[in-house]
């Protein structure tokens, strides 16, 4: 306890300071308040349109989690089609380099195009950019299996698909687990992005209030969307650490 | 000891040596280049003849035209120094290597029986010892519903009968290497080949499990091939021990004899003396 305490009291003494210093320099006008708001302001805009900050939250998470769980199974799915048909690898995993470097900002609008404003575009963005993490960190997972467990393996002429689903899948899954703490981030960065776009969410309250020069209810959106992937990632860390806890997916003894 | 630089041949390899040669075909493992059943009727369990083993940019052969045989139920220790090829030897003969030239025969009645112990455990993590037993069933779709009895028995017979839920991180390497025995036994073998599986254990665990397997070679009927670089182990463990020098081939071959063996036979002057001959063989071929 204490040294958790120890561990994690700079970190606090921080952002109370740092928040301290930001409240002083509004508050004497050395920076205007409709450029930088007070926290005590954001704070108040924050408790004032609870409703409409949780609501716009719920319906981002919403995005993400359809995003992030269409580009999981797709990624899984893909990278071992990928792993027992090399062939289909050397084929398509050069086109799937498109997933990671499209900026997603400039394909949105071709979303928008082809599924309209509305939820549908904003899973597709959050899809988009969270598939090709989960997609590398599986393909590699799943090469990358303890040489002294395969040869262990093929002592006993396993099928393929035995080999597969009893040694590379659950070496995998610590990859797997990686690839989606990196791939939950980046699916609320694409979740937000499309919803600039198409609409609804945070990144549509974000959006509306800059429209407004509600500076402080943009500072509450994006202190919202923080925190919600900072929750996301925790979530997946506490389910990597069940999942592990249970079953102890290492690479070799 | 007698017999350096050739061997000690006992008198089936004599019949076996009579066979026609006939080439091999490299895609099978080994033991699937058998001899034909007529044949099988003298044959011993294992035949290795004129065999030879070469890797890619080594300047010599690991295995060098090396021919043995080994009869039936007789139990071998293979012993020599380091580099000499002890363990690619029995890689040959388990078919985890592809030979170079020559022929491994396994006798057809006991070409499936054959089991392998690597030197370290190698458990399946994620796997715990009664998991980790029952993957080979798994792996060849042998397992049913009756094979999770066999397997607690198995492992309650090498003294694991508490630890069938555990997973190997939770084990001792005694233990581990308990399971990796019990993996190994799981498909019946006839023949088990271990690769010098107690190499890294303390002296008295591995007293322990030298002991068991003497238990398990009299209970199973098994036999076994014993790689090893530890003379007393070799002699202590072997009907037969096979000493091989640096360049591939067998330098020493002789037959062990003992009425019974437990750990007192190890201060016997008749263990002993056994023990000194190979020592001295032993050093004066890793000084070579």
């Amino acid at each position: 306890m204490i040294a958790m305490l120890r561990n994690r009291l700079p970190a606090w003494i921080f952002l109370f300071g740092l928040l301290a210093v930001w409240e002083t320099i509004v508050r004497s006008g050395w920076v205007a308040s409709y450029l930088l708001p007070a926290p005590s302001d954001v704070y108040a805009t924050t408790l004032e349109l609870w409703p409409e900050i949780w609501n716009a939250t719920l319906s981002t998470l919403s995005s993400i989690v359809w995003g992030l769980s269409a580009s999981f199974s797709l990624g899984v799915t893909l990278a071992i089609g990928f792993f027992a048909v090399p062939i289909l690898r050397r084929a398509i995993l050069p086109f799937c380099l498109f997933f990671q470097t499209v900026p997603i900002i400039a394909i949105a609008p071709l979303l928008v195009i082809w599924f309209g404003f509305g939820e549908t575009t904003v899973r597709a963005s959050a899809f988009i950019v969270s598939l090709f993490p989960i997609l590398a960190n599986t393909l590699t997972g799943l090469q990358e299996t303890d040489p002294l467990l395969r040869e262990m393996f093929a002592l006993h002429r396993p099928t393929k698909w035995k080999m597969i689903s009893k040694l590379q899948i659950p070496s995998a899954i610590p990859y797997i687990l990686t690839g989606l703490r990196i791939s939950v981030g980046l699916a609320t960065i694409g979740a937000i992005v499309g919803e600039f776009i198409a609409g609804g969410g945070l990144g549509s309250l974000i959006d509306s209030a800059r429209t407004q020069q509600r500076v402080d209810l943009v500072f509450s959106g994006v202190m919202a969307s923080s925190v919600l992937a900072l929750l996301l990632v925790l979530t997946i860390d506490l389910i990597s650490g069940l999942l592990l806890r249970r079953r102890p997916y290492t690479r070799s003894a | 000891m007698e017999s350096r630089g050739g061997i000690d041949a006992p008198p089936c390899s004599r019949r076996l040596a009579l066979l026609r040669y006939r080439a091999i075909d490299f895609t099978k493992p080994p033991h699937l280049n058998q001899v034909s059943p007529r044949e099988t009727a003298r044959a011993c369990a294992i035949d290795v003849e004129h065999l030879v083993k070469r890797f890619p940019n080594q300047p010599r052969d690991v295995i060098h035209r090396m021919s043995f045989t080994v009869p039936q139920r007789q139990c071998v220790s293979l012993l020599g120094p380091s580099g000499c090829g002890k363990t690619t030897l029995l890689r040959l003969l388990m078919g985890i290597e592809q030979l170079s030239e020559g022929r491994v025969s396994i006798d057809p009645n006991l070409a499936g029986h054959l089991s392998y112990v690597f030197q370290e455990p190698r458990l399946v993590p994620w796997r715990t010892s009664f998991e980790n037993v029952r993957l080979p069933l798994e792996l060849t779709g042998a397992a049913s519903g009756e094979t999770s009895d066999e397997i607690e028995a198995l492992l309650g017979s090498l003294g694991l009968a508490e630890r069938v839920s555990n997973f190997p991180k939770e084990l001792s390497g005694g233990m581990q290497m308990r399971v990796s025995l019990a993996r190994a036994l799981i498909t019946k073998p006839k023949i088990l080949l271990l690769d010098e599986p107690f190499a890294a254990l303390d002296e008295r665990t591995r007293f322990r499990l030298q002991d068991l397997l003497l238990d398990l070679r009299a209970r199973l009927d098994l036999q076994y091939v014993f790689v090893t670089h530890s003379i007393s182990e070799a002699v202590y463990l072997g009907d037969r021990v096979l000493l091989m020098d640096r360049t591939g081939q067998i330098d020493t071959d002789q037959t062990i004899e003992f009425a019974t063996r437990d750990q007192s036979l190890k201060l016997t002057p008749a263990f002993n003396e056994h023990v000194s001959a190979f020592a001295r063989r032993f050093t004066e071929l890793e000084a070579a």
